[in-house]
C-alpha cells in the first residue's frame, strides 16, 4: 500500500514540476503575444480554480464570480491611484475587498442550494455590477479606471519593473502557491467536509457540522482567490473596468470549470487554456461571434462530456 | 419631523399614480416572462437561463415578419410559433439527454444555448437596436401625460394569454397531462402519458409565452441582442421571490416587484432602481427563502 502510494506521487510531483518548468521557460522562447496569452490564460485559471472549489468540493455552482473578480480589480485599482503605486497594497487592498463583499454574499446566498444559490449569486454579482456601473464618480462608470503599473519590490527595496516577462514569472509563482495551499486546504478536514456536504448535505449535518457555517468559509475562501485573480488582471491590463463584473465573466469562469474537469483544481485552468486557445482559433474563421461554435461545443461537452477534459483522472489528481 | 412633513407636502401624487399604471404594464409583461420560467422550472426541473434569450429572438421575428407583411398581431403570432418549434427543438436535441441528471446540468445547457443564441442574433442582426412599431397609436391623457392605450393593451393582453394558460392547464386534457407529470412523472408515465413529449411540449410553451411578451414588449424598448439577460434577471428575482415553481406566486411578485421599481423611479435613475428588486430579493431570502407569496411551509 505504501509502495502504492509513493509511486503515485513520484509521478504527480515529477508531472507538476514538468508543467512548472515548461510554464517558466515558455515566456523566453515565444512571441510577446503569445506570452501576454499564456499569462492571461494563469489568470483566468486562478479565478476558475477559486470557483471550483465551490463547484468541485462543495457542489455549489456559483454564478457570481464576477463580483469577487471585478472588486479585486477596483480594489487594486483605488489602491494604486488614491495611495501610492505599490504591489503589495494593490494585492491587500483588492483581497481585502473581495473579502467584504465575499463575507456578503456568502451569509445570503449559502442559506439556498442547487439552483437557488446559483441564481442568488448571479444576482449578487449583477447588484455589485450596477453598483459600479452607475456610481460614475467614484468608479468611472461606464468608462472604468485607468492607472499605472506598480513596480515589483520587497519591503520597499529594489523596486524593479515589470516586463511582460517577469510579469509572467510573478502571475504563474501566484498561481502555482494558491493551486498548492488550495490542494493543501481541499486535502485537509475542511476540505473534506466540503466533500461530505458535496455528497450528503443532510448527513454531514447529522453527523453535526455547522453545515452553513462551512458553506460561508468555502464561498469566502473561493472569493478571496477569484479576488487574488482581479488583482492580477488589473496588474496586467492596467485598467479596471465594469464589464469585468459582468456576468459574462462569472459565466465563462463556469465554463472552464466544466471543460476542464470539476473537482480537480487543476483541472480548470486546463479548461481555461483550452477555452481560449479554441476562441483565438475561432476568432479567425467567426471573427466576433467566435461564441457560436464554442458554445455548441460546450453544451456537447455537457452532455456528453460532463467529468472535463480532466475527468478521467480526478481520483488521481485529489490523492 | 420637518423632513418628513415636507416629504409628504411635497409627494408627487400624480407621478405617483403615473408610475402605479407603468409598475402594472411592465408588470404583467413581467408576469408573461416569469411564468413561462416558472412552468419550465416546476414541471421539468429545469432553470432555463436561455428564456431571455427565446424572449428576444421572439423580439427580432415580429421585426422581420412586421417589415415583411406590416401587421403587428400577425407577427406575434408568427413568433411565438417559431419560437415554441424552436424551443421544441432545443429541448430535443439538449435537454432530453440530461432528463435523470444532476438539474444543474440543465442550467449550464441551458447557459450554453443562451451564448449561442445570443451571438447568432448578433451576428444575423447586427448590434444596433431595432424599432416595432405599435400597432395602436391613440392616447388618453393621464394627468400631464399623454398615455399611450397601447400599453393597457400589452396588460390585458399579457394576463389574457396568462389566463388562457391557467384555464389551459386546469381544464385542458393535455393540461392534466402536464399536471400530473409534476405530480409523479413515474406514475404518468405508468398510466400512459408520453412523458417525454409532455416535457418538449412544456418547453415549448414556456418559449412561445417568452416569444409572445418579447413582441409585446418589442415596441416600448429597441429591440438588441442583449435584452435578454435583463429580463431573464427580473424573471429569475420573481420567480425566487414568488416561491419556485408557482405560478400565482410568480405573478403576483411580478406586479409587486415592478411597482417597487416604478416607484423607486420617481426619487432615483431606472438604472438604480432595479436595486430595488435585488433588495426585495435579499429581504426574502433572508425572512422567507420559500417565497412570498407561498403558504408557510409545515
Amino acid at each position: 500500500m505504501k509502495k502504492i502510494h509513493d509511486h503515485h506521487s513520484i509521478v504527480f510531483w515529477a508531472g507538476f514540476a514538468l508543467v512548472v518548468v515548461a510554464l517558466v521557460v515558455e515566456p523566453l522562447v515565444v512571441t510577446e503575444y503569445w506570452r501576454r496569452l499564456v499569462t492571461e490564460i494563469l489568470i483566468w485559471g486562478l479565478l476558475a480554480m477559486s470557483s471550483d472549489i465551490l463547484i468541485g468540493y462543495a457542489g455549489m455552482v456559483s454564478f457570481g464570480h464576477s463580483a469577487f473578480f471585478g472588486i479585486g480589480m477596483y480594489g487594486a485599482a483605488a489602491a494604486l491611484l488614491m495611495f501610492s503605486p505599490n504591489l503589495w497594497l494593490a494585492l491587500a487592498f483588492g483581497l481585502g475587498g473581495a473579502a467584504v463583499v465575499a463575507l456578503f454574499v456568502a451569509y445570503f446566498s449559502t442559506r439556498l442550494r442547487d439552483i437557488y444559490f446559483a441564481i442568488t449569486t448571479l444576482i449578487f454579482s449583477q447588484i455589485f455590477y450596477v453598483i459600479i456601473f452607475t456610481s460614475t464618480d467614484l468608479t468611472g462608470g461606464e468608462n472604468g479606471l485607468n492607472f499605472s503599473r506598480p513596480a515589483l519590490s520587497l519591503f520597499g527595496l529594489f523596486p524593479v519593473r515589470f516586463t511582460s516577462t517577469t510579469l509572467h514569472w510573478f502571475v504563474l509563482a501566484v498561481v502555482v502557491g494558491s493551486y498548492l495551499f488550495l490542494r493543501r486546504v481541499m486535502h485537509s478536514p475542511f476540505g473534506m467536509v466540503l466533500q461530505s456536504i458535496r455528497e450528503n448535505e443532510t448527513r454531514t449535518r447529522a453527523i453535526g457540522y455547522p453545515v452553513q457555517r462551512y458553506k460561508m468559509a468555502a464561498v469566502m475562501l473561493s472569493g478571496l482567490f477569484a479576488g487574488l485573480a482581479g488583482v492580477l488582471y488589473a496588474i496586467q491590463n492596467q485598467f479596471a473596468a465594469p464589464d469585468f463584473v459582468y456576468f459574462t465573466i462569472s459565466g465563462d469562469t463556469v465554463i472552464y470549470n466544466v471543460m476542464g474537469g470539476i473537482g480537480t483544481l487543476f483541472g480548470p485552468i486546463v479548461g481555461a487554456g483550452f477555452f481560449v486557445l479554441l476562441r483565438e482559433v475561432f476568432s479567425r474563421f467567426f471573427t466576433e461571434y467566435y461564441l457560436i461554435p464554442l458554445g455548441i461545443i460546450f453544451i456537447a461537452m455537457v452532455i456528453f462530456l460532463p467529468q472535463g477534459l480532466l475527468g478521467f483522472a480526478r481520483r488521481w489528481l485529489n490523492r | 419631523m420637518g423632513a418628513v412633513l415636507d416629504f409628504f407636502q411635497n409627494f408627487p401624487l400624480d407621478e405617483f399614480l403615473i408610475q402605479t399604471v407603468n409598475g402594472v404594464v411592465t408588470g404583467m409583461i413581467l408576469a408573461l416572462i416569469a411564468s413561462g420560467l416558472t412552468l419550465i422550472f416546476g414541471i421539468m426541473d429545469v432553470v432555463n437561463f436561455a428564456h431571455g434569450e427565446l424572449f428576444m429572438l421572439g423580439a427580432y421575428i415580429g421585426v422581420v415578419v412586421l417589415a415583411a407583411t406590416g401587421s403587428f398581431w400577425l407577427a406575434l403570432i408568427v413568433a411565438t410559433l417559431v419560437i415554441a418549434l424552436l424551443g421544441a427543438a432545443l429541448q430535443i436535441t439538449t435537454l432530453r439527454p440530461l432528463i435523470g441528471r444532476d438539474p444543474l446540468t440543465t442550467i449550464l445547457a441551458t447557459f450554453g444555448i443562451s451564448l449561442v443564441l445570443q451571438n447568432y442574433a448578433l451576428w444575423q442582426f447586427g448590434p444596433v437596436a431595432r424599432k416595432i412599431s405599435e400597432p395602436i397609436t391613440g392616447q388618453f391623457t393621464l394627468f400631464y401625460l399623454q398615455y399611450p392605450w397601447y400599453r393597457l393593451v400589452i396588460a390585458a393582453l399579457s394576463a389574457a394569454i396568462i389566463g388562457g394558460f391557467y384555464l389551459f392547464l386546469k381544464f385542458g386534457t393535455f393540461g392534466i397531462w402536464i399536471r400530473a407529470t409534476t405530480q409523479d412523472r413515474t406514475m404518468a408515465q405508468a398510466m400512459g402519458i408520453p412523458v417525454p413529449w409532455v416535457l418538449t411540449a412544456v418547453f415549448a410553451i414556456g418559449s412561445g409565452m417568452a416569444a409572445a411578451s418579447g413582441v409585446l414588449f418589442g415596441p416600448l424598448v429597441g429591440v438588441d441582442h442583449t435584452m435578454g439577460l435583463d429580463w431573464v434577471l427580473k424573471a429569475f428575482i420573481v420567480v425566487v421571490v414568488g416561491g419556485m415553481g408557482n405560478l400565482g406566486g410568480s405573478i403576483a411578485a411580478a406586479i409587486f416587484v415592478s411597482l417597487l421599481e416604478a416607484y423607486a423611479s420617481i426619487w432615483v435613475s431606472p438604472a438604480q432602481a432595479v436595486i430595488v428588486s435585488f433588495v426585495v430579493l435579499i429581504l426574502t431570502l433572508l425572512f422567507r427563502p420559500t417565497g412570498l407569496f407561498v403558504p408557510t411551509p409545515k
